[in-house]
């Protein structure tokens, strides 16, 4: 309340406005305050109309302008062509990275969630005091950039390459790390929105195992959380570059950048698609994020309709990975 | 002492007494979890700061940190922050106009869906696909360049900005426009509208509602995303990497650069000092951030 300040809206030219608006509406009657109302309605609407015209064009144009490279045919003169679009399956490096950069996806998902969901759930349960700790260590990756978290797994990697395995699948480790801000996020909104206590209790006093309680209670009770959580992680390892390039693994992002090299048009083609795929993935995401079990998030912040991505987001768009 | 002072203090909140005989195997649950993020997070991170104090034999040396004093490291510092300096302003300001736009629509409607969706995907939106993008929008062989062409200006087609300063931070502004959307939102949508019928009925008008309750309100806000929006242009390297091929412009380039190149393999300590004031510099912002956020949360919502 204090915060209003009353003092600077009596003094000066408020003062004076005051008076004057006083002396206006009481010479013109009722009609005043309505076409005040409609002049200021018009001008919110111009100004609503140029500033979406203005992003519109700024944030269509690219993404217009790569479909038309994309379909560009040899020379200026010539037809209009789809070529771009057929080689991407033609090119073997280019269907190798996507099947690598899904797999890694995959392993990340799932590596993510058997290794958050049950510490999480743990933390919760048994250890509470530890929970600041863990939120801290989760969201920590956001103060380290990939390009310069990337320069201390060098060493980590030359070890792994040479002890354990060279295989691009090894990358996992390292985006594990990556995703955990944007799935802890999610899945520790998740977690807040159910009764773990009760739920875990009753199912433990009717004799279920702990194993039983994560597959068969906590899981299908916060299923919509656990599935945003792993498509954040598909669109973050999709999109990933910095770590792959820095490590010498060629993934998707990597394949895109080297074959643009030698043929633009198709790159430009396989980035076109794997835009479409990351926003088709996120628009799923922003839809399935609220069900029943958000209501009251979705009631605090009125017409929050991507409640996923901005509970994820406030700090955890903070350092991105794919950029 | 504290023994009789803490159940009176604590006993909605803490669990009861017997959870405390428990807590050695309970840890145990805890173990993997906080191992992986040691070996993959910690570890690396330690790495960092040893080796940026380190020559390579391995003997404490300062010279690393003494060796950015270089004319292109200098200039590669200069670089990242004005290009994050800028491209955090001038998106701060594009995406808080955006998200006002987007705030007095329906709150229920199809545009704040989509627009919100939208900022959500291309805030994430970066890298390779992005300078892609613009090098077939704006580049020299681009969508609009060869319209100009047509009509007789060649200025985009022979130019090179798109690779340099001006270029990065146009580029940039794709995904911090949508971030500011974002993480302003939120504010915005805590201002009520009573607060502005208040002024009204004080005799304010729009320019004093700004003036003296919203822009007081929400400047600790707009101020706090600023920040986040420097960091997150100040700690992007994928986009710069493939826009530019040469060079090291910014500091992730120059970093990429000595990992890859003979230079960089005979002092390796430079790099990790680079990695490491980086580091220091995206804390301190994103501390800063969050108190400013914490101030925000005191009178919004």
């Amino acid at each position: 309340m204090s915060n209003l300040p009353p003092r600077s809206l009596g003094v000066g030219s408020g003062g004076l406005l005051l008076g004057h608006e006083a002396a206006t509406s009481r010479g013109a009657g009722s009609p005043r305050p309505g076409s005040l109302m409609r002049t200021r309605r018009i001008k919110l609407q111009i100004f609503r109309g140029v500033v979406f015209l203005i992003m519109g064009l700024f944030f269509l144009v690219p993404i217009g302008a790569m479909f038309e490279f994309s379909t560009r045919g040899d020379t200026m003169t010539s037809p209009r062509t789809l070529e771009a679009w057929t080689a991407i399956i033609k090119v073997p490096e280019l269907t190798d990275a996507i099947s690598v950069s899904l797999q890694l996806a995959a392993i990340t998902s799932i590596a993510m969630l058997v290794l958050l969901l049950p510490t999480m759930v743990w933390v919760r349960l048994r250890i509470p005091q530890l929970n600041r700790i863990l939120e801290f260590i989760c969201l920590l990756p956001l103060t380290v950039p990939a390009i310069a978290l990337v320069v201390g797994m060098v060493p980590l990697y030359r070890w792994i390459g040479v002890n354990l395995s060279d295989s691009i699948l090894t990358l996992s480790f390292a985006y594990l790390i990556l995703v955990l801000p944007y799935t802890y996020r999610t899945l520790d909104a998740g977690l807040a929105a159910i009764d773990l206590k009760t739920l875990t209790e009753a199912a433990r006093s009717l004799g279920a195992g702990w194993g039983t309680v994560m597959l068969r209670v906590v899981v299908p009770n916060m299923s919509s959380a656990i599935l945003n959580a792993c498509l954040l992680a598909v669109a973050l390892v999709l999109g990933e570059f910095t770590m792959a390039n820095l490590l010498n693994f060629e993934n998707l992002q990597v394949a895109i950048l080297y074959i643009g090299l030698v043929s633009a048009s198709t790159s430009i083609a396989v980035a076109v698609a794997s835009l479409v795929f990351a926003f088709v993935l996120l628009m799923i995401l922003s839809y399935v994020g609220r069900p029943k079990d958000r209501v009251a998030r979705a009631e605090e912040i009125p017409g929050s309709l991507v409640p996923s991505m901005t509970g994820v987001s406030v700090l955890a768009e903070l350092v991105d990975q794919p950029k | 002492m504290t023994a009789a002072g803490n159940p009176a203090i604590s006993t909605a909140a803490r669990p009861p007494m017997r959870t405390g005989r428990r807590l050695p195997l309970a840890w145990l649950g805890v173990v993997p979890f906080f191992a992986y993020c040691g070996l993959f997070l910690l570890l690396p991170t330690l790495i960092i700061t040893g080796g940026s104090f380190a020559t390579k034999d391995g003997a404490f040396t300062l010279s690393n940190f003494t060796d950015i004093n270089q004319p292109y490291l200098v200039k590669a510092f200069l670089y990242s922050t004005i290009i994050a300096a800028v491209s955090a302003v001038v998106g701060a300001l594009a995406g808080a106009l955006l998200a006002y736009a987007v705030v007095t629509s329906n709150p229920r409607g199809i545009l704040r869906r989509s627009v919100t969706s939208a900022s959500g995907v291309l805030a994430q939106f970066g890298g390779v696909t992005l300078a892609f993008a613009f090098l077939a929008t704006v580049g020299q062989v681009g969508f609009i360049s060869e319209i100009l062409l047509q009509r007789g200006i060649d200025s985009l087609s022979r130019s090179t900005w798109l690779y340099e300063l001006p270029g990065l931070i146009l580029v940039y502004m794709y995904f911090q426009v949508p971030l500011m959307v974002i993480v302003f939102l939120p504010a915005l949508d805590g201002v009520r509208p009573q607060w502005r019928e208040a002024t009204e009925s004080l005799g304010g008008s729009t320019w004093h509602y700004w003036r003296y309750v919203a822009g007081p309100l929400l400047a600790p806000s707009f101020l706090g995303c600023t920040l986040l929006l420097f960091a997150n242009a100040f700690s992007a390297y994928a986009t710069a990497a493939a826009l530019v091929s040469q060079g090291s412009i910014i500091v992730p380039l120059a970093i990429s650069n000595l990992l890859t190149s003979e230079t960089g393999r005979a002092q390796p300590g430079l790099a990790q000092a680079l990695a490491l004031s980086m580091i220091i510099i995206v804390t301190v912002v994103t501390v800063l951030y969050s108190l400013l956020q914490r101030r925000t949360s005191r009178w919004l919502r």
